[in-house]
């Protein structure tokens, strides 16, 4: 189908942008492959990010989620399969794809040496955006990411959490259309998540696609609109967080951790009183709709664990039941 | 800021600028390692005009002394006078190499310059391109600064000699397109160790530098012909005593395009490779 292509970045009209005006997805991946030479990293995935939604792409270590940001990011050729972004094809409109994305890599890539209002000042300029709009815009995006009292020190002594957030003030510098996270929040504290996330939502709230990776269940199910669960290259489920929840795990979960090696021996004690148990090296999981009721039927059996907790089920439940195993181990 | 408030996203959206182009082009790349050249150029200023004053103060000076009383100087000039082209020439290949080597790993290893460059619409040409162009920028001063040098000290001959400066950076270019390119073949820094001193330092010793190579022995003098800084400094010895001929610089200058060129599409083939995949 013909479809408009979008506007470079810095389209002066502000014409109706791409997406509000086709409807179309900004990413639909069909069948998409990346082999190497000894491994295959994502094995014939099929997705469709829509304008507007943020969208997660789950899993662990490995499970092929930076390969296919690579390749959504156009810096990586696909092996087989389709892959259409913002409506036009990475192996021939690479650069043109590219001036629409912002991208936030998994590690930081950036000028250390450099001042913090040099770095978004250098990488506009690579975009092509001319020298006083870039610096127009750098002082906007350092005030976006709570950096402007910092706009003239050295990147190289910054926090964690500041380095991320002028990341990602540099990745908005072209205005994208599209920001690509890649594990934005790993290796952060927990305070510097949550300015970041904060962050992320607003842009969110203004429009801007987010498609992001992670193995953080809580940062998946705090972002994601949609996301993907992704075990060795391949999609294992779809849905939101909370519907991806309620298709594969109960409403609640009793955690039980008793004075044993080996949990798994302890199964046949709590047989029954859940429609699911989990055996993880430390403790049992019980999934069931109220853990209460099974708490109170422990009790009846005269069973003392060590501790109990009773918790909502939450993604990495999903994951868990899914593949058999957690997510960040 | 009277916008202070509205988002990051709306306002780079309405803002308004020129007519965008797609990308800044090489350019942009070379922008951004004079930009952090800017912190340094200080320091390799005072080093790139004090590095030749002590060179040929020591050797051509020093131990000029010796070969001039004890040889009378070599093909008939002192041998201050002799030596000063060579060291220009190795003077640009020194620059050449430092700013080849450890910047072109650390921009795929270690601070990843390069992998921000190429998720923006530049390609691997542009950063191969403005990563030379930058190193262009760096010969030509280091080579201006010593000939200037030189110069005040009375060892170029000839006027001819001024031509001295464009054929040092070219032979400083010819070099550093393939050593950008190996560099950016390795996957570890041990590598760019033995190059300095497998491949600098000897070529700096026997090229002809210090000594012409008819001193070397037999089987070595074809090996000194097919380096790039023999014909660096060949060419630049003769423009500088005023002695050379059309012809044979040509022939040198010809050589080290070939160099050049070879050696650009070769980092552009291997950059490409190790960065897209």
């Amino acid at each position: 189908m013909p479809v408009e292509p979008p506007q470079v970045p810095a389209d002066p009209t502000g014409s109706p942008t791409y997406e509000s005006a086709t409807r179309e997805p900004m990413i639909r991946a069909r069948g998409l492959v990346k082999a190497f030479d000894d491994f295959t990293a994502v094995d014939g995935i099929d997705v469709e990010v829509r304008p507007g939604e943020a969208f997660g792409f789950l899993g662990p270590n490995g499970a092929g989620k930076s390969s296919t940001m690579r390749m959504i990011g156009c810096v990586s050729p696909p092996t087989a399969g389709e892959l259409t972004v913002l409506g036009m094809d990475p192996r021939t409109d690479g650069p043109r794809i590219r001036a629409g994305l912002g991208v936030v890599p998994q590690r930081d890539s950036l000028d250390e040496e450099l001042t913090v209002e040099e770095n978004i000042w250098v990488y506009g300029r690579y975009f092509g955006l001319p020298r006083r709009l870039v610096r127009e815009r750098a002082a906007e995006l350092l005030e976006f990411a709570q950096l402007t009292d910092r706009a003239r020190s050295v990147v190289e002594p910054l926090s964690g959490g500041m380095k991320r957030r002028l990341t990602i003030a540099r990745a908005l510098v072209n205005s994208p259309r599209i920001l690509l996270l890649d594990e934005p929040t790993t290796g952060l504290d927990p305070q510097a998540r949550h300015v970041l996330w904060d962050r992320l939502f607003r842009l969110k709230r203004e429009g801007v696609t987010l498609v992001l990776t992670t193995h953080y269940m809580d940062e998946a199910e705090q972002l994601c609109d949609r996301l993907v669960v992704m075990d060795h290259g391949r999609i294992v489920a779809e849905g939101s967080p909370s519907a991806l929840i309620a298709q594969h795990s109960t409403r609640e979960v009793l955690e039980l951790r008793f004075d044993t090696a080996d949990h798994a021996a302890r199964l046949g004690e709590v047989d029954g009183i859940a429609e699911r148990v989990e055996v993880l090296p430390d403790r049992l999981l019980l999934y069931t709709a109220d853990g209460e009721a099974a708490q109170s039927e422990l009790h009846r059996r005269g069973l003392e664990p060590l501790a109990a907790l009773v918790r909502r089920s939450t993604l990495e439940d999903v994951f868990l039941h899914l593949t058999g195993r957690t997510l960040v181990d | 800021m009277a916008r202070t408030g509205t988002s990051a996203a709306r306002v780079t959206q309405d803002a308004d600028g020129g007519p965008a182009r797609l990308t800044g082009g090489w350019q942009a790349v070379t922008a951004h390692w004079l930009a952090k050249y800017r912190r340094v150029w200080f320091g390799t200023a005072i080093t790139s005009f004090l590095s030749p004053l002590l060179y040929l103060a020591g050797m051509g000076y020093g131990l000029g002394m010796l070969v001039d009383r004890g040889a009378g100087g070599i093909d008939g000039v002192p041998y201050v006078v002799f030596v000063a082209p060579g060291v220009l020439a190795a003077t640009t290949l020194q620059v050449a190499a430092g700013e080849t080597t450890f910047s072109v790993m650390g921009s795929i290893k270690w601070d990843r310059t390069y992998h921000g460059m190429l998720a923006t619409p530049l390609g691997v040409r542009d950063v191969v391109r403005g990563h030379l162009a930058y190193v262009l920028v760096r010969l030509t001063m280091a080579a201006v600064v010593f000939f200037g040098v030189a110069a005040a000290l009375g060892t170029v001959r000839s006027w001819w000699g001024l031509l001295a400066v464009p054929v040092a950076v070219l032979g400083g270019l010819a070099f550093a397109s393939c050593c950008y390119a190996y560099s950016a073949s390795l996957t570890n820094d041990r590598g760019l160790a033995l190059m300095f001193r497998f491949v600098v330092m000897p070529m700096t010793l026997f090229s002809g530098t210090f000594f012409p190579i008819a001193q070397l022995p037999g089987w070595l003098q074809p090996v000194a012909w097919l380096t790039p800084l023999w014909h660096t400094v060949d060419a630049s010895r003769t423009l500088f005593l005023g002695t050379a001929d059309p012809g044979g610089i040509l022939l040198h200058v010809g050589y080290l395009v070939l160099w050049a060129a070879g050696g650009y599409l070769a980092a552009v083939r291997v950059l490409h490779r190790r960065m897209v995949v």
